[in-house]
């Protein structure tokens, strides 16, 4: 097996040299405003999402999977019950109404953008 | 007129200080006045190079805050009369090389000498932005290896953003230093190419320095590669390299060690 693995072994520079290139290439057209990019996306589609939904900040996942034409960007938000937020200001009675809510089982939304 | 060369990477590790000992002692080898410049501020290591460790008195901090000057803490070497060594502080305050100070220190260096050769810190802040910023020339050493070009990628992409020939709309001239090389690794497809690392990075090539034992013999000596075997390898790569930093044109090629009865000295022929 190792005799077989040591003929059937691929070169690793071009794989090295691939790598590079693809990653120079997002790293070159985005430059430093790459991470602020990201930033900024997750906090302008969370702002528009909490206007309608009750969110929990600290369960946003922001994933990027940079390919050589074609990227995606992945948000992965938990929306805990699924409750409008308009509703949220009726106060009193509605209460105990959205604690049982939300013991009811926490939906998860994922919604998905890509980008080219 | 004096050129400013900064000795530059991003990457910790992949030969900066070696190579500005090696490049400035082989242009003063050569006849020119050189001055080496030791930026990396708390972490100095040229002198140690060098073999100047224990002729620091005063340092670069000292003359930008103006308690020395400039002559005092010049260090001459002792084997090559034409070549100095401007050592870093070990002051932990990063704060300590102010814009002004540096513009004043380098404008005194460009009239003693030639060369002015600034050893950069590792990357990319308030310090390696200095050694860089009153450049007319910069040698980005890379070793063949991804994060090293990686991180060589961003240092080419500050220095025609950052540095003061940048803001004024002048041109810096880039040059790629490629070190560590093992052309047999290369040629059996291990390691990145010459090639590979020329067209992702798109630089002039000055020089294959060939991974050599005599790299570390001589920081062990505290001798530049120059000086300490000069008919080595990274010896003999590094006085190539120098001499094309002088405008010459000169065969592209890794100088290996001397090998077989007759001591022919074998090289390996690069694209």
């Amino acid at each position: 097996m190792s005799l077989l693995s040591f003929f059937t072994r691929k070169n690793s520079a071009p794989v090295a040299r691939d790598r590079l290139q693809i990653l120079l290439a997002h790293e070159r057209t985005n430059g430093e405003g790459q991470s602020e990019l990201i930033a900024k996306l997750r906090e302008e589609i969370l702002e528009v999402i909490a206007r309608h939904v009750t969110i929990d900040r600290d369960k946003v996942q922001v994933k990027l999977d940079r390919g050589a034409s074609v990227s995606t960007l992945e948000i992965d938000i938990e929306v805990p019950g699924l409750k409008l937020a308009a509703a949220k200001p009726n106060g009193g009675a509605a209460h105990t109404a959205e604690e049982a809510d939300s013991k009811s089982g926490a939906d998860k939304a994922e919604p998905e953008a890509a980008s080219h | 007129m004096a050129k400013v060369l900064v000795v530059t990477s991003g990457k910790g590790g992949v030969g900066k200080t070696t190579s500005t000992a090696a490049i400035g002692a082989a242009l003063a080898q050569s006849g020119k006045n050189v001055v080496v410049v030791d930026f990396d501020v708390g972490l100095r290591n040229l002198d140690l190079v060098m073999g100047a460790e224990r002729r620091v008195v005063f340092d670069l901090i000292n003359v930008v805050q103006g308690d020395a000057k400039l002559s005092q803490a010049l260090i001459r070497d002792k084997r090559v009369d034409t070549l100095s060594i401007l050592p870093a502080s070990q002051t932990r305050d990063k704060d300590a090389l102010t814009p002004d100070g540096v513009a004043r220190v380098i404008a005194e260096l460009r009239e003693k000498f030639d060369w002015v050769v600034c050893d950069s810190p590792a990357g990319i802040e308030k310090g390696a932005q200095m050694a860089m910023y009153h450049a007319d020339e910069a040698v980005v050493v890379t070793n063949p290896e991804v994060s090293s070009v990686r991180d060589s990628d961003r240092i080419i992409g500050m220095l025609d953003s950052t540095t003061l020939r940048a803001k004024n709309g002048q041109k810096i001239d880039k040059h790629l230093l490629l070190t560590r090389y093992d052309p047999a690794r290369a040629a059996r497809g291990e390691m990145l190419r010459t090639e590979d690392v020329l067209e992702i990075l798109s630089i002039p090539l000055l020089g294959i320095i060939p991974e050599s034992e005599e790299v570390l013999r001589a920081s062990n000596l505290g001798s530049p590669v120059t000086l300490s075997n000069p008919e080595s390898a990274p010896a003999r790569a590094y006085f190539d390299a120098v001499r094309r930093l002088q405008g010459e044109t000169l065969e592209m090629s890794v100088p290996s060690e001397r090998r077989g009865l007759f001591g022919k000295w074998f090289k390996w022929r690069v694209a």
